[in-house]
């Protein structure tokens, strides 16, 4: 791995699993009485959330913590960014203050390469979710889930549901499971696929039931209702009765096929309630994996930097 | 005054001659006085002095960024000769107290002819026409009238300033963005952004609004001028429209020449622009339609921007790119040196039409007896690395910054007197 994730894209096959690998062993931790390790003790994690986001933040806060890490919580309301800081004195201020990784969420597609490049920190960048671009954390989890449930991801189907034009989560995905050598197929109606997806990696469609049959596993993004008023679909009830994944597609799904959900979800939208709730739905178990991956990569990010105790296959700067 | 006699330039690119800069005018060599001061220019090139169609020179209102005297220092060092200064100041180039006052302005600099560009509409809004007739009659003299930076969007209102301005010759300089199919758009619409997340800008929203306002400049017979071509599909419609031999001309930026969406994977902000970078295909088409001269001239878009407005992250920085100092060295990069343009015809796009189309008679002229003496002297063999700290202008924002580019401008004259020597401001 590099000094920083910023995009699964930057991730080889081999940095892929490393953090995989790494995750699942720290995974076992969760089933303990006593989550913690004292891997981080001395080192600051900062979460610098320029966006709403509980859950990944909470998930990030508990990773470091878990890790031994002392935490440092910077959200943008109520704090000087929404007294117009620039993102520039911010990431000074936090430098000054000795983060060792920063963990961003902004508004803006490409902020944390914005950090990680500038020269403003020296710390290590982590995006957790930039604008439209990517949440790579995200994708290491589901993919982190997908191997529990399916093994070896190699040639495995993947079916990414929904509106990818401004999900980041389905470009982390499409970049990192075909990397890992899954096959991926983006269904979405043509207003929700970006111009030049056909140079993507992954496969497009625009007919849900056609993709369902023969899928290993099913990913249903969030869709914001108000997307509707620009005229990218007519009206929730037509959305969700072309591309939800409601009873009916559901029981056309095979056997083993899991179902996933980056949340929050809207249900009756995207995912009927019986869907998110059943046996096949790994939704709750990605969240509880997010923790076990994040650790894994700040691990593998801030224990791997400047000590000489790991031995080939360990990160490099 | 002193008089100069320029000796063993190559004019145009082509041969080996003398010039005598005498009273503002050039004048036959073999009358050079023996007090003239010599200047060895073999090697060189001169040119007559450049033209831009299109400056931001931001005064009034922010002086922060530019200041006429600063940004006409810049244009000095470019070779430019004139500047237009569009309209989008604070206040608003609007009126013929504005455009005198930077008219004022330019002339108590010195460094080159500023010519004020007026706007449209009111305030830029869109809304009704600006006093053009006024502007038009003032000292400032204005001819070119835009409201570049936004579209005239409304059919109706591009229509009637296109008619309006027959009355004076003036010509509607249009910046083509469909606001609808703009909205937050970040980039180039294409694969660049596809993989970057970011908000799309299509060629389609800019060729939409030069194919409707070649139809109408060609319905009522006036003049229309299209500002920073960038895409193929601009260039096809541009070269449909003067098949049809109405009326239109067009411009197209050094950057837009040289640089593509590919560097946006940066995400610096350095590369955020108005019209956006677009594809290798959209710069090969716009090279080839500046060679055919569908294309008729290259415009700087010269756009300065305080640090704070670039170092940011990139949907909160300002869009535009500083362009007087590397504009000949860009053109002679993508345009000269790639056996695309002789210099006699770098002469015809980057003076004589475009001082044609804003109708400053006293620039563009051929270098014979009697034209007045503005001149530009490059050294094409000459190679410099941009330092954006080197440059006359108050702001650094120049995506050419480390590049190593060809050709330096060694002399500039505005009238006859030296405005740029030995590559030093005068």
């Amino acid at each position: 791995m590099k000094s920083h994730l910023l995009s699964t894209g930057d991730l080889t096959k081999g940095d892929a699993l490393r953090v995989l690998d790494t995750a699942a062993e720290l995974r076992s931790l969760a089933d303990r009485p006593i989550k913690k390790l004292p891997t981080l003790r001395g080192r600051t994690v900062v979460n610098l959330f320029f966006e709403d986001s509980t859950r990944t933040r909470i998930s990030f806060e508990a990773a470091a913590k878990r890790l031994s890490a002392d935490v440092i919580n910077f959200s943008a309301k109520g704090s000087s960014v929404s007294k117009g800081e620039s993102l520039k004195d911010t990431a000074l201020t936090l430098e000054a203050m000795g983060a060792d990784a920063v963990v961003i969420r902004h508004g803006s597609s490409g902020a944390p390469h914005r950090l990680a490049s500038s020269g403003w920190v020296r710390s290590s960048v982590i995006n957790a979710g930039d604008g439209t671009h990517e949440h790579p954390t995200q994708a290491l989890l589901d993919a982190f889930t997908m191997r529990r449930h399916l093994g070896d991801l190699d040639g495995r189907r993947v079916a990414i549901v929904g509106d990818v034009l401004h999900s980041r989560v389905a470009r982390s995905n499409a970049l990192l499971l075909s990397t890992l050598g899954a096959e991926v197929t983006l269904v979405a109606p043509p207003t929700l696929l970006p111009v030049g997806v056909s140079s993507w990696p992954v496969a497009t469609s625009y007919d849900l039931d056609a993709a369902l049959e023969k899928t290993d596993v099913v990913m249903m993004l969030r869709v914001q209702r108000e997307r509707m008023n620009a005229a990218f679909f007519p009206s929730a009830r037509e959305y969700s009765r072309r591309y939800g994944l409601d009873d009916r597609r559901f029981a056309r799904l095979p056997d083993h096929a899991i179902v996933m959900h980056p949340g929050p979800m809207n249900r009756g939208m995207e995912i009927a309630a019986n869907v998110a709730d059943s046996h096949r739905s790994v939704i709750v178990e990605q969240v509880t994996n997010g923790v076990a991956v994040r650790m894994a990569v700040l691990y593998l990010l801030l224990s791997g930097a400047d000590t000489t105790e790991h031995a080939a296959g360990e990160p490099t700067a | 005054m002193t008089t100069y006699l320029v000796t063993g330039a190559s004019l145009l690119g082509s041969g080996s001659g003398d010039l005598l800069l005498a009273d503002g005018h050039l004048g036959d060599p073999a009358d050079a006085p023996p007090d003239a001061v010599r200047i060895d220019a073999s090697g060189l090139v001169a040119l007559p002095g450049l033209v831009d169609l299109h400056t931001h020179l931001r005064e009034p209102g922010r002086e922060d960024a530019e200041t006429v005297e600063s940004g006409s220092r810049a244009a000095a060092r470019g070779g430019f000769t004139a500047v237009h200064a569009m309209a989008n100041t604070e206040p608003v180039a609007d009126t013929a107290g504005v455009v005198e006052q930077v008219w004022h302005l330019g002339q108590t600099a010195g460094y080159c002819d500023v010519r004020p560009v007026g706007a449209v509409t009111a305030g830029l809004t869109g809304q009704r026409l600006a006093e053009l007739g006024a502007m038009a009659d003032s000292a400032a003299r204005v001819r070119v009238f835009s409201d570049d930076g936004v579209c005239v969007s409304d059919a109706v209102l591009m229509r009637r300033a296109l008619e309006y301005v027959k009355a004076f010759d003036g010509v509607v300089a249009q910046h083509a963005q469909e606001p609808r199919l703009t909205e937050d758009a970040q980039m180039n619409e294409g694969t660049m952004s596809g993989v970057l997340g970011m908000q799309g800008w299509p060629a389609v929203a800019e060729e939409a609004i030069i194919a409707r306002d070649c139809l109408l400049a060609g319905h009522v017979g006036s003049r229309l001028h299209i500002c920073h071509v960038s895409t193929a599909g601009s260039v096809e419609l541009i070269r449909w429209a003067k098949s049809k031999g109405w009326n239109v001309t067009a411009e197209v930026t050094p950057h837009h020449l040289l640089l593509t969406d590919e560097l946006v994977a940066s995400y610096d902000p350095i590369y955020k622009v108005n019209p956006p970078l677009r594809t290798a295909d959209d710069v090969e088409a716009l090279r080839a339609g500046l060679a055919d001269g569908t294309i008729d001239c290259v415009a700087t878009d010269h756009a300065p921007h305080p640090t704070e407005d670039k170092e940011c992250e990139w949907a909160a920085a300002a869009m535009g790119m500083l362009g007087l100092e590397t504009a000949l060295s860009v053109v002679q990069a993508a345009m000269v040196d790639t056996g695309r343009l002789t210099w006699a015809e770098v002469a015809d796009r980057m003076s004589v039409r475009p001082a044609r189309i804003g109708r400053v008679s006293d620039q563009g002229q051929a270098l014979e007896t009697g034209s007045p003496a503005n001149v530009v002297l490059v050294d094409p063999a000459a190679t410099r690395a941009v330092e954006p700290a080197d440059s006359a202008s108050l702001s650094r924002n120049t995506p050419f910054r480390g590049m190593e580019l060809p050709g330096a401008v060694v002399a500039t004259f505005l009238h006859g007197r030296a405005t740029v020597l030995d590559g030093k401001l005068q």
